[in-house]
């Protein structure tokens, strides 16, 4: 619908058929992408023209020192770890709507996020309470494994919780999420008294819900984590549209229903714990983002998936531009800008799809 | 052919099942009938792999279970009483996902072929949602008809799995229905549907398989199995059953008595 209100005429090639328009959708989302990593890498504090030294140093001419660091120590890192994360929240959303056949299920809402964030935290404050030899071993990756196993057990029991066979009452899904939530909250509050000084700033800085701390380093570490898991979403595209007639009808279609479910329950986790590892709480992506799409593209998964992951990213890294360009040269923490977008959004879902609630 | 043999089986503490035997040629269409909560569709689901049971179910010989999904898919298609869908998905594309799940090469034209065939040409861009209980049922049927396109492949039969496939509805539609089953069944397919209209199942079933508390009551052609004694023994009221009239078959028909039920 909405290439159609945008001017681009698309002769249907069949009724019934919107895979040309997920197609031009997937192209326009690819060149938003693209414009939002040019604008993400040139767009901030600095108050020198980055694009002219962006542009100069693509054509191979010599650019400043200053104008260096900006763009290659902290724009880069930050510009592609929003980027990542947006596409990780994106499709982790649109991955457990579909597993849970719910446009209302997302990692943030039902304490997906929070169980990872509870792992992060756990990883952080007990972590250093670990001999140092076992520290080193396990290194940088401690917190973002320690998110992902926090995502996975949360989503986990939380399908366990709110699915009764094959059917996910959503009625329970967000109870759950609730009681989840206040569990891991719980848990949280215990490990913040227990952290020392040092951790105490960790804990703050990383709980704001931030792109702020992006570094090459913390790129290098979630980046495979995240890729891993954007990875599998071309296996899971047929079996979550077939989850949609439900899982035994799944199954008559020759889906491997059980394995499909486990692959969908770890890509989740490992996207939203590598997200939440590296950026803290950020939240109604993974809601907002797909369900944008299925209005214009339908819900097929083989489109939704990619456009979603696309799409996720270019919403990312427009927030976090309004989030350090709003109230330069300090910075609102990303996770306001999205809830101040997603909150009244999600209100709006809520609200079309009350029926849902009465499953 | 398919087997089932001995089939017992449980939901909680509840037996539901009790040793029940039933045979399913390939070429014919297999009713089973019998009043409501005596096991027709918790015996399908059975076969169908759908509820876990004791005994043992084998498709031409094979054991249904020691077959993989992909090349069960293949072979059989099963369509469930209800089908909700949780997200909006055009006609097409529900007709679509039984495209897939055949193996090897297929013709992307079937998905319209299988909706004239089911009576809803023309209905591709229509939202599954917004279609009537029936048309949702049809639209259900011809996905599975993708599926099984073909009644014999390599030699060997397809089979249609049909969970009450008539009871949305109107006579119309009923008769078309059935004849499509009818059809993939002299084809040299195999149907298996479970029944309520006992006399749409006279009119098209080769064999028919009566049900009652979880047993089987006898299973044989429709001039065996459609008896007054046995009818009513099962359904507990009295019926008479007649032959029509007008069918050049001799099919018996049946009609309820009014009140004093047994």
């Amino acid at each position: 619908m909405a290439i159609i209100e945008a001017g681009i005429p698309f002769p249907p090639r069949q009724a019934g058929d919107r895979s040309a328009q997920a197609m031009a959708v997937l192209v326009l989302c690819a060149v938003l992408l693209l414009v939002m990593i040019i604008a993400s890498l040139t767009v901030g504090a600095s108050g020198t023209s980055l694009l002219q030294s962006l542009f100069a140093w693509a054509s191979g001419e010599p650019i400043g020192l200053r104008e260096k660091v900006i763009l290659f120590d902290i724009r880069a890192p930050r510009t592609l770890l929003g980027a990542l994360v947006g596409a990780s929240l994106a499709v982790s959303g649109a991955v457990m709507q579909g597993l849970f056949r719910n446009p209302l299920a997302d990692p943030g809402l039902v304490g997906v996020s929070a169980g990872a964030g509870l792992g992060a935290i756990m990883a952080i404050v007990l972590g250093g309470m670990l001999p140092p030899a076992f520290a080193v071993l396990t290194g940088m990756y401690t917190v973002p494994i320690a998110a992902f196993a926090g995502g996975w057990l949360s989503t986990i029991l939380l399908y366990r919780v709110a699915t009764r066979k094959g059917r996910t009452s959503v009625a329970v899904m967000l109870l759950a999420g609730i009681a989840l939530g206040a569990l891991t909250g719980a848990i949280a509050g215990v490990m913040v008294y227990m952290a020392d000084d040092n951790q105490l700033r960790d804990l703050t800085f990383w709980g704001l819900g931030s792109l702020a701390g992006a570094t090459w380093t913390k790129l290098f570490v979630a980046g495979p984590l995240i890729v891993l898991a954007l990875a599998t979403t071309p296996f899971l595209a047929r079996g979550l549209d077939a989850l949609t007639l439900g899982e035994a009808t799944a199954g008559h279609l020759g889906i491997p229903v059980q394995r499909m479910k486990n692959v969908a329950i770890l890509t989740v986790a490992g996207a939203t714990g590598a997200a939440v590892a590296v950026s803290g709480g950020i939240g109604f992506v993974g809601i907002v983002v797909p369900h944008l799409l299925r209005l214009s593209i339908g819900p097929s998964h083989r489109y939704l998936l990619p456009i979603s992951a696309l799409l996720g990213a270019a919403f990312l890294l427009g927030a976090d531009m309004i989030s350090r360009t709003i109230v330069a040269p300090s910075e609102l923490p990303i996770g306001i800008v999205t809830a101040t977008i997603g909150g009244p959004f999600f209100l709006y879902v809520l609200l079309r799809n009350r029926g849902l609630l009465d499953m | 052919m398919l087997n089932a043999t001995d089939i017992e089986l449980s939901i909680g503490k509840a037996p539901i099942l009790h040793n029940v035997e039933f045979q399913a040629q390939s070429g014919q269409l297999t009713a089973i009938v019998g009043p409501n909560g005596s096991g027709k569709t918790t015996l399908l689901k059975a076969m169908t792999g759908d509820l876990p049971y004791k005994g043992i179910v084998t498709l031409d010989g094979t054991d249904v279970q020691a077959i993989p999904a992909p090349s069960l898919a293949a072979r059989r298609a099963v369509l469930p009483q209800a089908a909700g869908l949780a997200f909006p998905f055009t006609v097409l594309e529900v007709v679509r996902l039984g495209l897939t799940a055949g193996l090897g090469a297929q013709d992307s034209s079937l998905p319209q072929r299988a909706l004239a065939h089911v009576g809803l040409a023309g209905y591709e861009g229509r939202l599954y949602h917004a279609l009537s209980g029936g048309e949702q049922q049809r639209c259900q049927l011809a996905r599975v008809l993708v599926q099984v396109w073909e009644p014999t492949r390599n030699g060997k039969a397809s089979w249609l799995f049909l969970d009450e496939p008539v009871s949305a509805l109107d006579i119309g539609h009923q008769l078309e229905v059935m004849t499509i089953a009818r059809r993939f069944a002299d084809a040299g397919g195999g149907v298996i549907a479970v029944m309520h209209d006992l006399n749409l199942t006279s009119m098209f079933a080769d064999s028919i398989l009566l049900m009652n508390s979880g047993r089987t009551v006898v299973q044989g052609n429709a001039q065996t199995v459609l008896s007054d004694e046995y009818l009513s023994r099962a359904y507990g009221c009295r019926v008479r059953v007649n032959v029509a009239p007008l069918h050049i078959q001799d099919a018996p028909y049946i009609l309820p008595h009014m009140a004093d039920l047994i």
